[in-house]
């Protein structure tokens, strides 16, 4: 028992790898069985992540972090790779849990039929987006994003046609040129300072030599290029909008969190390497962070505005998020308070939900011979929707009353969520990441005040945008409202009833992620955490070795 | 040595880098492979340049570590290599169904218009 309980902290890495390998020795055809496997291995997942959660809050009322740990191969510290669960990367995970279980349900109304080993991809996907979010050790970093990359250039291609693979192309060449600047961060680091450990390498930093320190800088800012291509910074977001409205829309709804990796990594680095107490490179590219996370912020806010169709505005607003995440992990780094960072946090996990929900809407939205005909047979044969297919699709589900309601509905919560207004998730983010930086004395005001403007100008660009689309949608369609299976609104129906619970629930959520921005901000309880990991010595091994 | 190996980095990362921003995907996917072996020589040159000198230590007894090359940039391009001959031929792959459904090499799927 003893055993299990320590070994929890790998498992949301295996319980998808075993799964998937699983699936492959299935014939493809056996696509029910699949799906429940792979659903299965998902509320599993979910499971152990909560349990992880739970862990990493301690058993303290509040404000307490444990930080759980796993040393692959029984290495002492900081030679072997090793595994960390803090708030933060609990929170990942079950961030992660929670959103693939709705996109596999919504995978089962007929996606997962459209291409080969949907269902494997898939939990690759989130072994290599668990392993991200998990793993203390930089190279590891690097393999766990390759096996999320591989998966997620398979997956964007599932559905196959012209645009996927046009779109797929330039994701692939974009993300391998991407790892290359990684591998060349990652060696150059080692080559300084010798180690690849994150806490390792955090400890090292205030004592780096004169001579040393702006090889570091040079490898870490080289290193963060190739995050911020995953994070969708402005002038590197560009393959962005294409790749997510290219992907089918369980995929889409995935993707939503893969821009999230590169923002965690680059918080998990930031904190841990130039937080306010790391000596000298304090503080160092946090005006890069800022700027070119508020660029972000307003390139997708003029992208939303600019976009004819959903499935581009929903990219937009991917980006808008992931910009605004990145100003903060900026003011972050320049000592801006850790209340901004924590509302900052929440706002993560909610916009993501969201998204997620909005991604899976797009489709039987445009289904509909409405007022975005015009982009659905721009994009008719990129889906392969083909009208013999939906007739089958008939059959395997049946079709839902009152769908324009239902989706109407749906839509209408996705868009007070992604917008910011009262009374859902993007709302309590949004005010608590402005009252943090209202009340924030560290920063320079002129920099708060323009955070602020662009913050609620983004808010005001998402719902013009949002309620276009709603409108020529549900209001002026004369048509026919198309047929939606109950098990493409169910999920969509569950990841917002997630958002729901999640605004319902905001003071817990908030006093989780106080703490873990408290904990970011303090390095020491990372490093200390992972430093001192003491070895398991082997019940068989006698010689008494013991290390810490 | 120095000079040879980094000359050898440079050029290699300078023709890739020129041949990944050229409009044809054979192009693309060759000046990657250029990019990749230059980044490899790069992770090696970080273990330090060393001559004649093993990265694998006896077991047992005293080591003098300073007579042994660092093992661990040999192990990182090792998976350094794998995954980018997986992901390399992946990406020839989506080029060939590219070529395919689109009926040219081009990196957009269409020529540009003259």
């Amino acid at each position: 028992m003893m055993l299990a309980s320590a070994h929890l902290v790998i498992a949301p890495i295996l319980i998808p790898f075993f799964a998937g390998a699983l699936m492959l020795l299935y014939d493809d055809r056996q696509r029910k069985a699949k799906l429940v496997i792979s659903l299965l291995a998902t509320a599993l997942m979910l499971a152990v992540s909560v349990e992880l959660l739970n862990r990493a809050k301690g058993s303290g009322p509040s404000g307490g972090t444990e930080i759980g740990f796993y040393l692959l191969g029984n290495w002492p510290m900081p030679f072997g790779i090793v595994l960390v669960v803090d708030r933060l990367a609990a929170m990942m995970v079950v961030l992660t849990s929670f959103l693939a279980l709705p996109a596999l349900l919504y995978s089962g109304a007929g996606w997962h039929k459209q291409g080969q080993h949907f269902h494997s991809l898939f939990q690759f996907l989130l072994m290599g987006l668990n392993g991200a979010f998990l793993t203390g050790d930089l190279f590891n970093l690097f393999v766990f994003f390759e096996v999320l990359l591989a998966a997620s250039y398979g997956l964007l291609l599932h559905g196959s046609g012209q645009f996927r693979v046009r779109a797929g192309l330039h994701y692939i060449a974009i993300n391998l040129a991407a790892s290359l600047l990684f591998l060349i961060g990652v060696s150059l680091i080692y080559g300084v300072t010798g180690t690849l450990n994150m806490a390792h390498l955090a400890r090292l930093m205030p004592i780096l030599s004169e001579a040393d320190r702006p090889m570091v800088h040079a490898a870490t800012g080289i290193l963060a290029l190739a995050f911020l291509v995953k994070a969708g910074v402005w002038p590197l977001s560009f393959w962005l909008p294409t790749a997510y409205m290219a992907a089918s829309a369980p995929v889409a709804a995935m993707f939503s969190i893969m821009t999230k990796v590169g923002v965690y990594a680059i918080l998990r680095l930031a904190t841990l390497l130039y937080g306010v107490d790391s000596g000298v490179s304090a503080g160092f590219g946090a005006w890069v962070l800022i700027g070119g996370g508020m660029a972000t912020v307003t390139y997708g806010m003029l992208g939303v505005l600019a976009s004819q169709g959903l499935g581009r505005m929903a990219a937009h607003l991917v980006l808008v998020s992931s910009g605004t995440l990145l100003a903060v992990i900026g003011f972050a780094l320049l000592g801006g308070s850790s209340a901004i960072l924590s509302g900052a946090l929440y706002y993560l996990a909610g916009s993501t939900l969201a998204t997620g929900a909005l991604f899976l809407l797009i489709e039987p939205m445009s289904r509909e011979e409405g007022g975005i005909a015009a982009m659905l047979a721009l994009t008719a044969d990129a889906y392969g929707l083909d009208p013999g297919e939906e007739d089958e699709d008939a059959e395997a589900g049946f079709a839902l009353p009152g769908t324009l309601m239902i989706l109407g509905l749906s839509f209408g919560t996705c868009m007070l969520a992604l917008a910011g207004l009262p009374p859902l998730a993007g709302f309590v983010g949004k005010i608590a990441m402005l009252a943090g930086v209202l009340r924030d004395t560290a920063l320079p005001p002129a920099l708060g005040w323009a955070f602020i403007a662009l913050m609620i100008t983004s808010g005001l660009a998402t719902m013009i945008g949002l309620v276009r689309i709603g409108i020529q949608t549900f209001w002026s369609s004369d048509g026919v409202p198309p047929r939606v299976m109950a098990l493409e609104i169910l999920p969509v129906a569950v990841l917002l009833a997630m958002v729901v619970v999640y605004s319902v629930r905001a003071q817990d959520a908030l006093r989780y992620t106080d703490a873990t921005a408290r904990a970011l901000y303090d390095r020491n309880v990372y490093v200390q955490g992972v430093l001192s990991a003491p070895r398991v010595v082997p019940e068989a091994a006698t010689n008494g070795e013991t290390t810490n | 040595m120095e000079i040879v190996l980094s000359a050898a980095i440079g050029i290699l990362a300078a023709s890739g880098t020129w041949l990944l921003m050229r409009p044809r995907t054979f192009q693309v996917i060759v000046g990657l492979c250029l990019l990749s072996y230059a980044v490899n020589l790069f992770i090696f040159s970080m273990g330090r340049l060393t001559l004649g000198r093993p990265p694998v230590m006896p077991k047992g007894g005293f080591v003098n570590p300073a007579t042994f090359a660092d093992p661990v940039p040999q192990a990182l391009i090792l998976t350094a290599i794998v995954i980018s001959f997986a992901t390399t031929a992946l990406f020839l792959v989506v080029m060939i169904a590219s070529r395919g459904l689109t009926g040219t090499d081009h990196v957009d799927g269409k020529e540009r218009e003259q």
